[in-house]
């Protein structure tokens, strides 16, 4: 029974950790999909997120009172996550802009040059971020301010589930529903669709490629704004690198599940945080970055179109 | 301007590789439009403006090499009358804060020994440089010490890692380095020049080690090293080895690495063992969220860390997690004697923060440098070795300091335990 | 003889007489510029090796600095077990062959296994392109530097110290000709054709008949091994390793330096790599001046800002480097054998 639960244990912490890659990996799937391009910079707009909640909750604070509730009771829980929901929105709105002007000024410029370019651009514009980040806000980790009390969650025995494990999974399994929502039922969900088929034919249909480039952009850099605010809620020291590792991650994640397959991020970002607590649990955990890259290159190796992916024929 | 290419702008002259096609239909840039093909040659007849501009030599770099090599020759410091001492630290980069810190209690030192007659009748320039948390970068600065900026002795550098490429140099120039932060122990074995002003790992870990048997009455141990800092390797092994010999028993040893967030796996594992006592020689930007998640899974034992815990965002981070907890650290701000109050007021007064540990090591290193300048009563670096190694009971604010026959400092060690957020003083520990 | 060696030899020969008369004066009077010197042309050799790779043959590779630290771990270890052996055989530490020779053994050595590892990555690798390519060799360069950083036989977390040989002006300029004269020389042959071909159109390449596996593995695996040394001379010149020294900032800052000057271009590779060198040391002492206001001093130190705007820029504004123009083009390599 102890083995069960110390199983279910992990299974739950890989989740909520996958959770978070999953998050991020949306956003790398759906730029490769409309532009084939990898958004180097795409994990350092996660940072950004972590930083937009940590220097905006301040400003909300004796609003919502951050930080003065000990535990969840059923009178205060609606008043907690309409506070943390709120900063969560506004640092999801912030972001969006950003990665719209980061398309605008470094990416769009360069749409018809060789994709070179455009990846070195990308390193580019992710090493300004994170030392711009540090050089302006300090490189030492902050503390992120308690948006929601974490504590364990009752009547679940043995089984040690966080409040902030908890908000991260229900919190994504929202967001992929709205995701999913605009991507299959809204006209610009059926635009980024069609761009992602053949842009070409897209724009003769009357399509402005560009705002629904701009749309993609902003649709994914919010879900990583998302996920640096649940990630902080649940370890609260933010630090300007720390979109490093998980962006890299995210990517592998996306891969795994067949760049440009938006179910498919979903699912590589929950096997790779599932691997990743495995591999920790199992007594390696200075190997717990390292399985992400050996996973990438396996994949690369042996079915490069991911789990999801179609193979597609080059065409000359 | 007509056009003069035959085909779609390829800027470099280059053909385009179209990238990115793994197998995958050709989306946005291949196809007739933008496509592969790209002619440098001007279609015919044609005068080309830009071909008459491609396949010049670029001037530009020319001119940027010419700009930076007379830059790189102005000899900057030309005042002699100015006793120099070289501070190399890490300013930018990773390690900025410590960096900052660090700077900021030399600068007051330098300040305090300028506004009281300076040093041999001469006031002391500190010549700062910053080696950017990069490997490589001290050796380069050691160097232009000794050659271009001629100083009379070096105080550096930050982590041991920066200190072991530069002592080498100092040692083989024979200009004197002291180092009043690195604590790694093979830095004073590379030669007679290079000296510390900190106490080493080996005193620290006993210190811990003591502590948890003494006054905590610890019987079984864990501790949790972060493998990728040597400081924590090192600081692990002695707690192991002084604490088994003394009749403890370490049940187990855990890994981490610096830069994970989720120490929750690890933490399990702590949880069933139930320890009396958790060591955790590491980093405060791990051992923050490791008292955390700690206290998050109902582990209760108290944790005992290094100095390495030394910095305002524990507490910030780890919240009421921190309190009960304890640690070992060079310096109190708390304390309440009339020299370390004196310090901490005029470093508030001049940077408006309180110092912590590595700004007070700094300040008294820098001091203890210059003290050993005023007693060899000349700028010979072999006089300043001389009186550097025999320092004794040098008064600092972080304690007697007296310079051993290793050229290590032997000094006092202070542990604090956290109660409410803040620091409190429990004992003071004289080797 | 034709020109293509004699150059050599006579640059060969410069080099010698340089080091042997001038060594020991410029080490100890101009010890800063010195340091300056020898980082130049270890900065030169990992960049024209890089330029193999990322200009000539357009295979976007961001590991180099893994290569380095491989042949860097590779002659300190060399050095500190066997140089005792081979010093003592031919006449002790004092004696200059001695050391010159323990020196040679051990940047050869460390260039061969650096070569061994580019093969193990390369062949894997290569036949992925672009995006792909660049992450993977990302992840070979992390994946390296964390190995090393877990072998204790290595020094693990806590350094390497090297001790024995040391690098001097003959070696690392040396070594810049020799690597210089090799991937030119390379670059004029029928292999270069085939780097540039690969680069340009590689599905015609493979239906033209070319192998352009081969080529992209041979360009990958010489690049390695004058990556590693430039690792070996980096080692010995530093006597003191890291692991965290050869991470992927250390591969971004040649990565920058191709670029800046121009990929398929190794006059104007050389040529960034020089500026490259000297523009932070020159900002160090430009941030001395009087002439900035202390609140930007920062950012002039702040290399890795400063980088990636100019990464940026250049992309957008002239992304072809300073010499891009310049560079070995299908036109231009033909043109040169007048046919």
């Amino acid at each position: 029974m102890d083995r069960l639960i110390e199983i279910l244990q992990q299974l739950v912490n890989g989740v909520s950790l996958g959770s978070i890659y999953a998050l991020i990996a949306l956003g790398y799937t759906m730029v490769y999909g409309v532009l084939r391009f990898i958004n180097f910079a795409h994990g350092d707009v996660y940072m950004l997120g972590a930083y937009a909640g940590y220097l905006l909750a301040p400003l909300f604070a004796h609003i919502f009172k951050f930080g003065e509730f000990d535990t969840f009771t059923p009178e205060n829980t609606l008043f907690i996550l309409s506070g943390a929901g709120l900063i969560m929105i506004l640092s999801m709105a912030i972001c969006a802009v950003i990665g719209v002007l980061i398309e605008r000024i470094a990416y769009r410029p360069l749409r018809e040059r060789p994709r070179l370019n455009v990846l070195i651009t990308a390193i580019g514009v992710s090493l300004f971020l994170q030392n711009m980040t540090q050089y302006r806000l300090g490189a030492n980790p902050k503390a992120f301010p308690q948006l929601i009390p974490v504590h364990v969650v009752e009547g679940l025995g043995n089984l040690t589930v966080l409040t902030s494990q908890l908000a991260i999974i229900i919190s994504t399994i929202i967001l992929l529903i709205v995701l999913r929502f605009i991507v299959m039922k809204t006209k610009i969900g059926l635009a980024m669709r069609a761009l992602s088929l053949n842009p070409t034919a897209c724009s003769i249909m009357g399509v402005n490629n560009d705002v629904v480039i701009s749309f993609t952009f902003a649709l994914g850099s919010a879900l990583a704004a998302a996920a640096g605010i649940l990630v902080s809620m649940d370890s609260p020291s933010i630090n300007p690198l720390m979109g490093n590792l998980p962006g890299i991650k995210a990517f592998v994640a996306a891969v795994l599940g067949g760049i440009g397959n938006i179910p498919g991020a979903a699912l590589g970002g929950l096997i790779i945080g599932i691997l990743e607590t495995l591999v920790i649990a199992i007594g390696f955990p200075q190997w717990r970055d390292g399985i992400a890259f050996a996973v990438l290159i396996v994949i690369l190796l042996f079915k490069p179109t991911g789990i999801l992916g179609r193979v597609e024929r080059e065409k000359v | 301007m007509v056009a003069c290419r035959a085909e779609i702008p390829c800027s470099t002259g280059v053909p385009p590789v179209v990238f990115g096609d793994m197998g995958v239909s050709p989306g946005y840039q291949s196809g007739s439009r933008a496509g592969r093909r790209c002619h440098s040659e001007p279609r015919a007849g044609r005068p080309c403006y830009r071909d008459s501009r491609a396949g010049r030599p670029c001037y530009m770099g020319v001119r940027f090499l010419f700009g930076a090599l007379v830059l790189l020759a102005f000899p900057i410091h030309t005042n002699l009358a100015q006793i120099k001492i070289g501070a190399v630290t890490c300013l930018t980069g990773a390690l900025s804060t410590f960096g900052v810190s660090s700077i900021q209690g030399a600068k007051l030192a330098v300040a305090d020994t300028n506004a009281a007659g300076g040093l041999l009748g001469q006031p002391v320039e500190l010549i700062v440089e910053d080696n950017g948390s990069r490997a490589g970068e001290a050796a380069t600065i050691t160097r232009k010490f000794i050659a271009q900026d001629k100083v009379v002795a070096i105080l550096g550098d930050l982590t041991s890692s920066a200190t072991m490429e530069a002592a080498p140099l100092a040692q083989a120039a024979k200009v004197p380095l002291l180092t009043p932060s690195a604590t790694n122990i093979a830095i004073t074995k590379i030669g007679d020049y290079i000296f510390r002003s900190c106490f080493i790992d080996a005193f620290t870990g006993k210190i811990i080690a003591r502590f948890a048997l003494d006054r905590l009455k610890a019987k079984q141990a864990i501790i949790l090293t972060d493998v990728k800092q040597d400081y924590s390797v090192g600081l692990s092994d002695v707690i192991r080895q002084y604490f088994t010999e003394n009749g403890g028993k370490i049940t187990n040893t855990i890994s981490y690495s610096s830069g994970d967030t989720d120490f929750r796996p690890q933490l399990t594992e702590v949880r069933i063992a139930r320890p009396d006592v958790v060591f955790l020689p590491g980093y405060y930007t791990e051992a923050a969220l490791i008292l955390l998640q700690a206290r998050q899974l109902g582990i209760v034992c108290p944790i005992v860390g290094g100095e390495g815990w030394d910095s305002p965002a524990l507490v910030q981070i780890a919240g009421k997690s921190a309190d009960g907890n304890y640690y070992t650290n060079h310096f109190s701000a708390a304390d309440p004697s009339p020299r370390v109050q004196k310090f901490v007021q005029t470093y508030y007064a001049k940077y408006n923060s309180l110092p912590d540990a590595l700004a007070a090591l700094w300040y008294d290193g820098a001091r203890l440098l210059f003290e050993a300048v005023q007693r060899a009563r000349s700028t010979d670096p072999a006089s300043i070795r001389d009186a550097l190694a025999s320092t004794r009971d040098f008064d600092g604010v972080t304690g007697r300091i007296s310079i051993d026959q290793n050229r290590n400092a032997s000094k006092p060690g202070v542990i604090l335990e956290i109660e409410n957020g803040e620091t409190k003083m429990v004992q003071e520990v004289t080797p | 003889m034709s020109r293509g060696p004699l150059s050599l030899i006579l640059a060969l020969a410069v080099c010698l007489v340089v080091s042997l008369f001038g060594e020991n004066f410029i080490a100890s009077k101009f010890a800063y510029y010195y340091d300056i010197l020898i980082t130049i042309g270890i900065n030169i050799i990992l960049a024209t090796s890089l330029n193999l790779v990322n200009g000539y043959t357009g295979q976007f590779s961001l590991g180099h600095a893994g290569f380095m630290a491989i042949g860097a771990y590779a002659s300190a270890s060399w050095s500190n077990h066997l140089d005792p052996i081979i010093l003592g055989m031919l006449g002790g530490p004092g004696n200059p062959l001695a050391t010159n020779v323990g020196l040679f053994v051990s940047m050869f050595f460390a260039g061969i296994l650096a070569a061994i590892a580019g093969f193990g990555v390369g062949v894997p690798s290569l036949r992925l392109k672009g995006d792909y390519l660049a992450i993977v060799t990302l992840g070979f360069g992390e994946i390296i530097r964390v190995a090393i950083l877990n072998t204790d036989f290595l020094g693990a977390s806590r350094r390497l110290s090297v001790t024995g040989s040391y690098t001097t002006l003959f070696w690392t300029y040396g070594s810049v000709v020799l690597c210089i004269y090799v991937v030119l020389g390379l670059v004029h042959s029928t292999y270069g054709r085939g780097f540039v071909t690969v680069r340009d159109d590689e599905v015609a390449a493979d239906a033209m008949g070319i192998n352009t596996t081969k080529y992209k593995v041979l360009a990958f695996v010489i690049a390695s091994f004058f990556a590693g040394i430039a690792g070996a001379l980096y080692a010995h010149f530093k006597a003191f390793l890291t692991p965290e020294g050869f991470n992927f900032f250390r591969s971004v800052d040649v990565v920058v330096i191709v670029i800046l000057g121009g990929m398929g271009s190794t006059v104007g590779v050389t040529v960034a790599a020089v500026l490259l060198t000297i523009l932070p040391e020159a900002l160090r002492a430009l941030a001395h001046t009087q002439f900035v206001p202390p609140a930007y001093q920062g950012l002039l130190e702040n290399r890795l800002i400063l980088y990636s705007l100019l990464l940026i820029v250049l992309m957008l504004t002239r992304p072809q480097g300073l010499f891009g123009d310049r560079g070995a083009s299908r036109k231009r390599l033909s043109r040169s054998r007048g046919d």
